[in-house]
């Protein structure tokens, strides 16, 4: 239910923005997010844009993550096998 | 898309895995409020990258899970009423009622229709004057504001043929319930990233308050979630209870005002009945005494319905953490998503659902 899609706004009328998502066009309504600009992202759910994706603090996560130590990939003996769920159920 | 794509990247995911790995050094268990996450951890196989020592817990944050056995009769009951058309999302239609789903009741001449947006449902009740219209109002935070601008909307309109069954809840309220009930162990929890879009991280901030217990806001693709896990060892390991948000590209601390403006404008809090809780006080959303002619537990007579869970689901143990899905005696044997008894089954948001689907057991 609370699944919610990024979509970009393509135009605004009123209250309400032809979006992309993927290739897919669609009418939402802007109407909780009346700040909204074209040109931006946006979450989109049950047809309402609910959140503008800030594309700047996106890629400061990735920096940091990118800068978090010179880590080798994890060694496959530290990994922990995969186990059947009767074992995952306590 | 760069702004899902960077989110995918092995390299990544893999650097924050060992990093969980280096800090992990005593056991821990955070439990995934929203049923999303679950969902993501499953098909990612998150879980099973975890150290033997951290444990994921599923939690309530599926709103059609944790819709009470009753309420879903009532919606059932609605749809029997003549000249009624029950507008809902998918996932309602096919929750077992104590005696039928509404997906049967429709076979049988109830007339339902499955709508993406309740925008949709507001523009069939002015294009069917001669219909009731009711929409099944379910959802949490994420939901209910655009469910509360439907309800304006058909103000704006003068509709008067478009009503809400409101089962909305609040998710911290759920919270509160599962730390107050105390029947998990936890040390952190990932916060859900779309209810926080709405709610902002400051809708979180009781939890190291009043708990101690941190909290981190995730998004839904494998590194937002890897980098709540690591983020939620490392506040754990150092003994430090704050909320972190791990979902900044969509979540800001004070939330979206507009929709909480509208959300708060149609809702007042009431208290809710949870499967698996029983009442939660103040932790559902009910539709405000001025916007009563479009609540539909006002404009039509709920019936007295004899209402049972379905016998032997443990759907609410499931959804307070207390057991994971194959401790249920029915998952996958009498319980399928084919052939759902419960809610947790049926739901895209239902964790015997995640489980079912991304977890093939190893014969």
């Amino acid at each position: 239910m609370c699944l919610a899609v990024p979509a970009k706004i393509l135009t605004i009328d009123n209250l309400q923005a032809e979006v992309e998502f993927g290739g897919i066009h669609r009418t939402i309504s802007i109407q909780l997010l009346p700040q909204a600009q074209v040109g931006d992202y946006v979450l989109v759910h049950t047809g309402f844009a609910i959140s503008i994706i800030d594309p700047a603090e996106a890629e400061i996560t990735i920096e940091l993550l990118r800068q978090m130590g010179d880590l080798d990939p994890i060694p496959q003996a530290e990994m922990q096998p995969l186990r059947p769920p009767s074992l995952r159920s306590d | 898309m760069h702004l899902i794509d960077t989110f995918r990247d092995p390299d990544l995911a893999r650097r924050l895995i060992a990093e969980i790995h280096n800090l992990a050094h005593r056991p821990l268990a955070f439990m995934e409020f929203c049923g999303g996450h679950t969902h993501a951890i499953m098909q990612h196989g998150i879980r099973q990258l975890m150290p033997e020592n951290v444990r994921l817990l599923s939690g309530p944050g599926c709103p059609v899970c944790v819709t009470s056995q009753r309420d879903i009769d009532y919606a059932i009951a609605l749809s029997q009423l003549p000249d009624v058309v029950i507008a809902t999302f998918g996932d309602m239609v096919r929750v077992p009622g104590t005696s039928f789903t509404l997906q049967e009741a429709a076979a049988a001449g109830s007339h339902v229709r499955i709508l993406y947006s309740p925008l949709d449902a507001v523009r069939y009740a002015q294009e069917h004057p001669e219909k009731q219209v009711i929409f099944l109002g379910v959802g949490f935070e994420t939901t209910a504001p655009g469910v509360a601008a439907s309800i304006l909307q058909a103000r704006a309109l003068a509709l008067s043929n478009y009503t809400i069954f409101s089962m909305h809840k609040y998710t911290p309220p759920g919270m509160h319930a599962i730390l107050n009930a105390g029947e998990v162990r936890l040390h952190g929890i990932i916060g859900p990233g779309h209810v926080s879009a709405i709610i902002g991280l400051d809708g979180w901030q009781f939890l190291p308050e009043q708990y101690a217990m941190p909290v981190v806001v995730a998004g839904f693709e494998p590194v937002d979630i890897l980098l709540a896990l690591r983020n939620l060892v490392e506040l754990a390991i150092s003994g430090q209870a704050r909320a972190l948000n791990a979902y900044n590209r969509s979540v800001v601390p004070q939330g979206n005002p507009a929709a909480l403006k509208i959300m708060n404008q149609v809702f007042e809090t009431t208290d809710a009945d949870w499967r698996g809780f029983g009442f939660i006080p103040q932790s559902g959303m009910g539709i405000r005494p001025e916007f009563q002619e479009y609540d539909a537990a006002v404009r039509f007579a709920l019936p007295d319905v004899p209402s049972r869970e379905p016998p032997g689901c443990r759907c609410g143990d499931v959804l307070r953490g207390v057991i994971e899905p194959p401790a249920c005696p029915l998952y996958g044997k009498a319980c399928t998503p084919q052939r759902p008894k419960g809610p947790c089954m049926v739901s895209d948001e239902g964790a015997c659902s995640a489980y079912y689907l991304y977890q093939t057991p190893v014969e």
